[in-house]
């Protein structure tokens, strides 16, 4: 179980045997189109407001999630999820919808690894034989709560990210076909003082290396021993300083080797995103929809996913507060079926 | 408090924030200035070509059209707004659509769509000036001072000295 200090190793390899991906019209006119389950058309999901379109985004992910296992709702113990929407209300009210006993975490662009995380320990401790863990974002609730209106006219910098609309939910069993979880390692909140919200690859990077080299020094692991490692969304920005932070710290982690769910998402030469896609659905729709994917026809046998959060609030930041952040790693390995 | 405790930066803070400073994009300041320069005098042209044309067609004279022009820039900026354009415009023109008076035609109807949800008390009129409030309040302020400088400096009104 416990090894290390903050990684659990999980014996009985829970597995997610069904995982399901809700996201936009933007997403949907993305490179990973072909992944998704369900495209929208529209930003506003069928609902009057951002916010219920949010929690439309989730149910439906949820939903679908449970009835690809071949299960009903009733079957599932436990409902782990989170957003980043004020009192984690898209995850909240889609719980009040499934009505399954619901555990809502805020991890902000972490939560899907971190629910991820929590699902393998309750069903490798057989606190559960079934669990459904969700993450997701809308672009224009985020924009709303963190920034600016929508329409409004503002210009954003290169370092910028476009928050990812889409919901990602997975379900973990005992077993049963379907990519294997191995360890998740849990991080620390990691803030290099860092203060500028249209930039937030760079304040999130040196988490996501410092829960990279807890997970590979209590495992003891070289990097090479996963086919891939993905963080959640540095995107551009973030990505090449991970890149240089592992070469300072003597990771031999590799380009070939290493992606970011922010820079695979959108195409950079056709979508106006910035330094790429962000948001809780960032990690969750691509690890969800795209990579377990590749993992399952056998591209890969061992992915570490990493997804990491900035943990501000819009309130934190306008105090003058810098940006603490958070990096959640869970192992996968390639399962039967 | 905590503010000032994070002034104070660890050296492994700075050493990452240098790191972090080179691996910044820079903003293309150059051609941000050219961009505002012509989406602003863009704007500003069709303004004084609404002006001119109130005065020629109108019946307006030189010191009255400004009124009905401001009211045409102001619609025409929330119809851009509605339709979902005015902020694409933006990030391509930066301060030049964000500085005339159409930039804060965008902002209250903004603010106004977004916060429609939360219905028209509170969320309409509650939250329409959310961006545009400190323009308001600090040009009120400025205006104030202003107007205090005009009476001391202006012989015929204040002291003249």
């Amino acid at each position: 179980m416990l090894k290390g200090s903050q990684t659990w190793v999980f014996e009985n390899k829970p597995t997610i045997i069904s995982a399901a991906t809700v996201v936009g019209p933007f997403e949907g006119q993305g490179p990973l189109a072909d992944d998704f389950d369900v495209i929208h058309e529209e930003l506003l999901i069928g609902q009057d407001s951002w916010e219920k379109a949010e929690k439309a985004l989730v149910e439906e992910a949820g939903e679908l999630a449970i009835k690809k296992a071949g299960l009903s709702k009733e079957d599932i113990n436990f409902y782990i999820g989170g957003d980043l929407m004020n009192q984690i209300i898209s995850n909240s009210f889609a719980a009040r919808t499934l009505g399954i006993p619901y555990i809502g975490i805020f991890g902000a662009c972490s939560t899907s690894m971190e629910s991820l995380a929590l699902a393998a320990l309750m069903v490798n401790s057989n606190a559960a034989n079934y669990v459904l863990a969700s993450a997701c974002s809308h672009n224009a609730g985020a924009e709303k709560q963190f920034r600016y209106p929508t329409e409004y006219g503002s210009q954003k910098p290169p370092t910028a990210q476009f928050t990812v609309t889409g919901a990602g939910s997975a379900v973990v069993a005992k077993g049963g076909k379907g990519p294997k979880i191995t360890s998740a390692t849990i991080g620390r909140v990691v803030d290099m003082g860092l203060k500028d919200p249209f930039n937030m690859g760079a304040a999130m990077a040196p988490a996501a290396l410092d829960t990279i080299r807890a997970h590979l020094r209590e495992m003891e692991l070289q990097p090479d021993y996963y086919d891939l490692i993905v963080t959640g969304d540095l995107s551009k920005v973030g990505y090449a300083i991970a890149l240089e932070l592992f070469e300072k710290h003597d990771l031999p982690i590799k380009k070939d080797k290493y992606v970011d769910c922010g820079m695979l998402i959108y195409d950079y030469d056709k979508q106006e995103v910035f330094a790429g896609g962000s948001g809780c659905a960032c990690s969750a729709v691509v690890t969800y929809g795209h990579l377990l994917k590749r993992l399952q026809k056998g591209e890969f046998n061992r992915i570490l996913a990493v997804a990491t959060g900035a943990l501000m609030s819009p309130l934190s930041f306008q105090q003058g507060e810098s940006i603490p952040c958070i990096a959640h790693a869970v192992a996968l390995e390639r399962g039967e079926g | 408090m905590a503010n000032k405790k994070n002034q104070k930066l660890t050296p492994t803070q700075q050493e990452y924030q240098k790191l972090a400073k080179k691996a910044e994009p820079p903003r293309p300041v150059l051609a941000n200035c050219l961009r505002a320069f012509l989406a602003g005098g863009t704007i500003c042209l069709i303004g004084q070509a609404v002006q001119t044309a109130f005065i020629k067609w109108g019946g307006f004279n030189k010191q009255n059209a400004g009124n009905p022009t401001v009211a045409v820039m102001i619609i025409l900026s929330t119809i851009l707004t509605c339709l979902g354009v005015y902020d694409k415009i933006a990030q391509w023109a930066g301060a030049g659509s964000a500085v005339p008076v159409t930039g804060f035609a965008n902002t209250m109807s903004s603010s106004a769509l977004e916060h429609k949800s939360e219905g028209m008390v509170y969320g309409v009129g509650g939250r329409m000036f959310e961006v545009a409030g400190p323009v308001i309040v600090y040009g009120t302020v400025a205006a104030f001072i202003i107007g205090i400088l005009h009476w001391l400096f202006n012989p015929s009104i204040g002291g003249g000295f």
